[in-house]
């Protein structure tokens, strides 16, 4: 994809200025070659013919900050991604938790919430969804309102299903949802155990404690500094022998908080705090 | 006299394995280059390609890794699923955002990236393909300064994708079998 208008590296940071200064959003820690392509990549779809003309906006139009948030981060997730990730999940961490007598669980970074609704299918399998609670968060609004509505592209629920088999699931993956048109929605029992709230990693505190904490595939679009203090965060957030769960190709090896966890058997991206 | 290349960067699709195979043993320690190869596949085919391709060359392959710095005389692959860019301090980033002309990891992603950051010191090769992936890429290396080569669509498994790079753009040479050394040299002019 080339973008007819490109923007230099200077006017890239003029604009993540303009977001900490105008919006309080900041950006600044974020790693810059994904960023840059993200905002050329917006200045392209939006048809903007100059940089004054795209700053003029960001800045002075309250309507355009939600679009710039949405379009500028991320939000390509899928249902039970990584087969063996949520095997383990399965097999490994759910019977571990299962001997709390109330599950906190968060979802950092939770986008349009497919792993929210992954987990609780888990929970509900292994019959411990009735005394869970799952904290689902994102820095941008418009997702959450997607995941309260728990509807999904009907199209998807094809390769979802396949990974929820392969990952482990037994059942019929289409008793979860009801298909409406394009639409597949799902169980409200499910979602009855989500509570949803914005919640930004560069700027908000930690809110709770928690026995698992999920933030799979947002620490990728930090810079080191950035993805260091989203580790002190969790691990501010995590009770004692809880889990942390990272993307694929994340890791804790290089943070400061790392001696205080240490990696489960199967060298899945899953942590577990020892001290 | 012209900056020396510092990366090759290398893009592939259906039947590129084969010229990639061919080529690897080529590539001398003393071009002192890195090489990054983004190559369309299952994601079933992850660690396979990194022991296939360590097999055929002196240098050190692996897996590009997020916030790992780029070292010369060392194979970069692309991880299965992910985009990956490279940082002005020659660091990579990964990035799982959508698909770009049915790919991830995308060919032009990368290549646009390493354009930005490496400029007339990148050369991007093309290699066989289904699809027309890469030709923005190459588009953005040359635009940069960087140097272009393409794959012989006649030597091409499938030559639809380097005919679709020809058809946009002018190579500096193409590459066939017979043409390794030549190609070598042309490096190894940049590269002293």
């Amino acid at each position: 994809m080339t973008a007819d208008l490109q923007l230099t590296d200077e006017q890239i940071e003029t604009i993540l200025e303009d977001m900490v200064e105008v919006h309080g959003y900041d950006f600044t820690h974020y790693s810059r070659a994904s960023l840059k392509r993200r905002i050329i990549r917006l200045v392209s779809l939006d048809k903007f013919l100059s940089f004054a003309e795209f700053r003029f906006k960001v800045r002075q139009d309250p309507s355009y900050l939600n679009r710039f948030v949405e379009q500028v981060t991320v939000n390509v997730t899928e249902m039970f991604r990584d087969e063996t990730f949520y095997r383990t999940l399965r097999e490994d961490v759910l019977p571990v938790l299962a001997t709390w007598p109330l599950i906190r669980i968060w979802h950092a970074g939770c986008s349009t919430g497919e792993e929210v609704y992954s987990m609780a299918i888990l929970l509900q399998e292994a019959n411990l969804l009735h005394k869970s609670l799952l904290y689902a968060t994102d820095i941008n609004p418009a997702v959450l309102e997607q995941v309260r509505s728990g509807v999904f592209p009907l199209h998807q629920m094809k390769q979802y299903s396949d990974n929820y088999i392969r990952s482990g699931g037994r059942k019929d993956f289409s008793m979860y949802y009801t298909a409406q048109y394009d639409a597949a929605k799902f169980d409200e029992r499910l979602g009855k155990r989500i509570i949803l709230a914005t919640h930004n990693l560069v700027s908000d505190r930690s809110f709770n404690e928690f026995q698992l904490i999920l933030c799979r595939n947002v620490m990728i679009y930090f810079d080191k500094e950035l993805q260091d203090r989203a580790l002190k965060l969790f691990d501010d957030s995590l009770e004692a022998l809880g889990f942390l769960a990272l993307g694929s190709k994340e890791t804790l090896k290089f943070s400061t908080v790392t001696g205080n966890y240490r990696q489960i058997e199967n060298k899945e991206k899953i942590w577990r705090k020892i001290k | 006299m012209n900056p020396k290349y510092e990366v090759l960067a290398i893009g592939g699709s259906a039947g590129s394995l084969s010229m990639l195979l061919t080529l690897l043993p080529h590539l001398v320690p003393t071009l002192n280059i890195a090489l990054v190869v983004v190559l369309h596949r299952k994601d079933s085919e992850d660690n396979t390609l990194v022991d296939v391709l360590r097999h055929r060359t002196m240098f050190a392959v692996k897996e590009a890794e997020d916030k790992e710095t780029i070292e010369t005389n060392t194979i970069y692959v692309a991880p299965t699923d992910y985009h990956l860019l490279v940082e002005k301090d020659h660091s990579f980033s990964l990035d799982n955002s959508e698909k770009v002309n049915y790919s991830r990891p995308s060919i032009d992603v990368t290549f646009e990236s390493l354009a930005d950051v490496y400029g007339p010191t990148v050369v991007g090769l093309l290699l066989s393909g289904a699809n027309a992936d890469g030709v923005d890429g190459l588009k953005a290396i040359k635009k940069a300064g960087g140097g272009i080569v393409v794959q012989d669509p006649a030597a091409s498994v499938v030559p639809y994708m380097p005919q679709q790079a020809l058809n946009a753009l002018p190579a500096d040479m193409l590459l066939h079998e017979h043409s390794l050394e030549r190609f070598i040299q042309y490096l190894a002019d940049k590269s002293q």
